[in-house]
């Protein structure tokens, strides 16, 4: 078998596994050249964008650092990594932009926990807000290092110096000197200037334009290697036995059929069994023969979810009197409950790892958005030190916030650990579904009064499913809102934005309910009764673009919006759907989605996050839950969980308001909050009928009212 | 038993009974097809056999016998990209691109077969197919111009 395991650039020397990169060490592990870093410790005594990191870093270990070799290749490296939100491609344009070089220039390390800085995760729309501003700081600072270089070489003074293509222009005689020459037998390293001048968005040539994806190429003609592709000398395939439902004890297990298969090796420590063989399907054979008895425990029957949500929160603190009583003096009110379903993440590549021993040296290889997270999980799995884990993340088949941690990583370590020998486990699609983990279900309770046109009392309880997007960004009197902690029968974790899909959900679909019941448009009420000038611009914006004001071409049809502001991100969803009189089948006819998240870093790659947000969206908004009983996931199959396809996509528009003079923020998150509250109001705007359930319609068909 | 991949001759194991997935991926290390659900209901699999697009996962490498696969390596001619690599490619439609081999192999047979396609009949042909980033449009939009430009042609 080949290795195909060669993602380091070949300038890189192999460095220290014992300790992180110093300052004082970096040119024996770098060569010769010049670089511009950060340090964590400085950076935060600068700037409070990281709560919480501090703990993490360790002074003087270099956190990011921009190279450039004595052949003028620009090496980057950070902890960031990319599962497909095109994110290696946007922070390359930043640095090609300050350094007057080419993309094709640079190479971006990412996610190696030897190579490249301590790094919380890619989680959050956090890369685009905190490592863009660095990386250009980074960029511009080297760059003007270089200039220095260069006025040294030719004995100038102060000259303004121009800059192309890699190359710095003598102002007189033409002559010109690459980066590589510059860097040349240099040792030079330096902090980044927090207070270097970098070039203003208007005069963007690289950022703020649609570069292609990086590495393109190798992933439309599969040359890209995923983690569950790759190969090592003499590796084994793993599997792993799992439990039949949720909670269940491994009373006792017989290996020995299994153990007979020619070359499986049976792996038994405690409770975890696993196995191994020359091929994934003796592997999967092999555990299939494992003779072994569980023992269930009492687990949550599925019809009881919601119950047991709000039974399981146990005391909550009292509501403001103001707010109470604000909605008890009302006489315009509503008050109902939002059931939101448990839903997965179905990243197309299934969980792998594939782990390698050597010595007491550990490598694994797995697609997950914290390495550094899973390097901590490795480290207390095996009680050694960090400093002998790496965890390598190769670009990956995705996680929108499903991959934040690092089973298949660890199983196929133990394995590696017990045979030998490397091994690679792939989870399949069905291990994907029923072992990784959900987006929380909830319970949402809101009540909520008008007086005249504006909200005079808002209260809001969200059970389970977690407090991202929880707060109202209505103005009003007497707001009280909070988030329950409940126990979850199914395991649950991190969502692309989190619970803001079932927050902005009920908020949007409530305030909707209140315009009507003001009977002022909903656009107006909202414009109305928001305060944030972003905000107000988007809903504008996808307001003309979708034709708010304009007439429906059948009384069947219906019209429905929402807005959001989550994470730096600010949107406006308006859509339209069908009801068909008869059949009552829903067809969602085209969506307008309008999103602003400050100056645009990649518009084609923007709008493709934001597609993809609302069509993901839209399969929350109307059909995908998983079923499940006692702690058994009953759809755990792409045939029974459905997923939206080509036959589901609206006509989509998207209207990209760029903000030149505010900071970039995320989008890979926030755009998929509004399309369901959106979808739910042009129901109710078509045919009367409000749901309250998220997926909202799993049958197709809207009840009659 | 000898398989013919991407105009190649292999000799392969099939004790047992593989997939046809199972040994592009482990014993011919051709592992540009994906394994995404293993019941034929996603396509990232999907490899041309004799022009078909199969999903290899529920194929037994024995029914391809005396029959031609073709597979995401073996796409290119002469180093050049097929017309519908070379449109996703500068439409640069894909976000993680796990499901891009399944897809072009899904839409090579789709526009060999049909010239001048309406949106409506690339949506049909390619409904097989998730991309769970949901890059649906985008992939739509890059197959309907190259259609109409290889009709214009």
């Amino acid at each position: 078998m080949k290795d195909t395991l060669n993602n380091q650039p070949d300038t890189m020397k192999k460095p220290d596994p014992e300790k992180g990169i110093s300052r004082r060490k970096f040119f024996k592990y770098m060569g010769t050249g010049i670089a511009t870093y950060f340090v964590w410790t400085d950076y935060l005594a600068s700037e409070a964008l990281f709560p919480g990191e501090n703990a993490q870093a360790v002074p003087d270990q270099l956190s990011s650092w921009i190279h450039v070799s004595e052949t003028g290749a620009i090496t980057v490296y950070t902890g960031k990594v990319e599962v497909g939100q095109n994110i290696r491609t946007s922070l390359t344009q930043v640095v090609a932009e300050e350094l007057f070089v080419p993309v094709s220039a640079i190479t971006l390390v990412m996610g190696d926990t030897q190579l490249t800085p301590y790094d919380r995760g890619t989680y959050g729309s956090l890369t685009t807000p905190q490592m863009a501003p660095i990386l250009r700081k980074a960029a511009a600072s080297l760059r003007e290092i270089l200039l220095q270089e260069a006025r040294k070489e030719w004995n100038l003074g102060e000259v303004e110096l121009t800059l192309e293509k890699g190359t710095v222009q003598h102002p007189g005689n033409g002559k010109k000197l690459g980066y590589g020459s510059l860097a040349k037998a240099k040792h030079l390293l330096q902090p980044m200037d927090e207070n270097v001048k970098t070039i203003h968005p208007d005069k963007w040539k690289v950022s703020g334009t649609s570069v292609g994806k990086i590495n393109g190429e190798d992933f439309i003609t599969g040359k890209h290697r995923y983690v569950s592709d790759r190969v090592l000398p003499d590796m084994v395939y793993g599997k792993v036995l799992r439990a039949p439902v949720y909670g269940a004890k491994l009373l006792r297990a017989d290996t020995t059929r299994a153990a007979e298969l020619p070359g499986v090796q049976v792996v038994k420590e405690g409770d975890f069994i696993g196995v191994t063989a020359a091929n994934s399907r003796t592997a999967a054979m092999a555990l299939a023969m494992i003779e072994a008895e569980w023992e269930k425990s009492p687990q949550v029957p599925g019809n009881q979810l919601f119950e047991h949500l709000e039974e399981s929160a146990g005391n909550t603190d009292p509501v403001p009197a103001a707010v109470t009583d604000a909605f008890s003096n009302a006489t315009t009110k509503v008050a109902h409950d939002f059931k939101v379903s448990y839903i997965a993440h179905v990243p197309l590549e299934p969980r792998a790892g594939l782990a390698r021993w050597t010595g007491d040296q550990l490598e694994v290889w797995t697609g997950t958005q914290r390495p550094f997270g899973v390097q901590e999980e490795l480290e207390h799995a095996f009680s050694i030190p960090k400093e002998k884990i790496r965890v390598y993340m190769p670009d990956t088949g995705s996680g929108y916030g499903g991959k934040h941690t690092g089973e298949a990583g660890i199983e196929a370590a133990k394995l590696a650990k017990a045979t030998g020998r490397p091994v690679k486990v792939n989870w399949t699609r069905e291990e994907e579904f029923k072992w990784a983990y959900f987006r929380p279900a909830g319970l949402i309770r809101v009540k909520a009064a008008l007086t005249g046109n504006r909200i005079s009392s808002w209260e809001f309880h969200n059970f389970n499913s977690g407090g991202a997007g929880i707060s109202s960004p209505y103005s009003g009197q007497n707001n009280y809102q909070e988030y329950h902690r409940s126990d979850s029968p199914l395991r649950q974790g991190s969502y692309r934005a989190l619970a803001s899909t079932a927050n902005i959900f009920a908020i949007e679909s409530i305030v909707n309910d209140l315009a009507g019941m003001a009977r002022t448009d909903p656009m107006q009420f909202r414009l109305d009764n928001l305060e944030d000038e972003r905000l107000k611009a988007v809903i504008k914006a996808a307001g003309k673009s979708f034709g708010w004001n304009r007439k429906k071409v059948s009384a069947n049809h219906g019209f429905g919006m929402a807005c959001a502001a989550v994470k730096g991100g600010f949107v406006a969803t308006f859509a339209e759907v069908a009801v068909d009189p008869d059949s009552r089948e829903l067809k969602v006819l085209g969506a307008v989605t309008a999103f602003e998240c400050g100056a645009i870093l990649n518009p084609r790659h923007l709008e493709s996050q934001i597609t993809g947000c609302v069509l993901q969206g839209l399969g929350g908004a109307l059909f995908e839950a998983v079923e499940f009983n006692e702690g058994n996931v009953s759809n755990a199959f792409l045939s029974s969980y459905r997923v939206p396809r080509f036959k589901d996509v609206p006509e989509m528009k998207v209207v990209l308001v760029n903000r030149k003079d505010l900071p970039s923020s995320g989008a890979g998150e926030a755009p998929i909050t509004c399309i369901a509250p959106a979808i739910r109001n042009a129901i109710d705007d078509a045919v009367g009928v409000k749901l309250y359930d998220l997926p909202m319609l799993p049958s197709g068909v809207v009840p009659r009212s | 038993m000898k398989i013919s991949v991407n105009n190649k001759e292999y000799t392969v194991e099939v004790d047992g009974n593989p997939s046809l997935l199972e040994v592009l991926r482990e014993q011919l290390d051709l592992t540009g097809t994906k394994y995404g659900c293993g019941e034929a209901a996603c396509g990232a699999c999907k490899v041309l056999v004799n022009g078909t697009p199969t999903p290899a996962c529920i194929t037994p490498v024995t029914s391809v016998q005396g029959k031609q696969v073709l597979t995401i390596e073996g796409l290119e001619t002469e180093g050049k990209l097929h017309p519908v690599q070379q449109v996703f490619l500068e439409e640069d439609v894909f976000q993680c691109s796990y499901c891009a081999p399944g897809m072009i192999m899904t839409a090579v047979a789709l526009v060999e077969n049909q010239k001048a396609m309406g949106e409506q009949e690339i949506i049909d042909g390619m409904n097989g197919n998730i991309c769970r980033c949901c890059t649906y449009p985008a992939i739509v939009k890059a197959l309907h111009k190259l259609t109409q430009t290889e009709t214009k042609g």
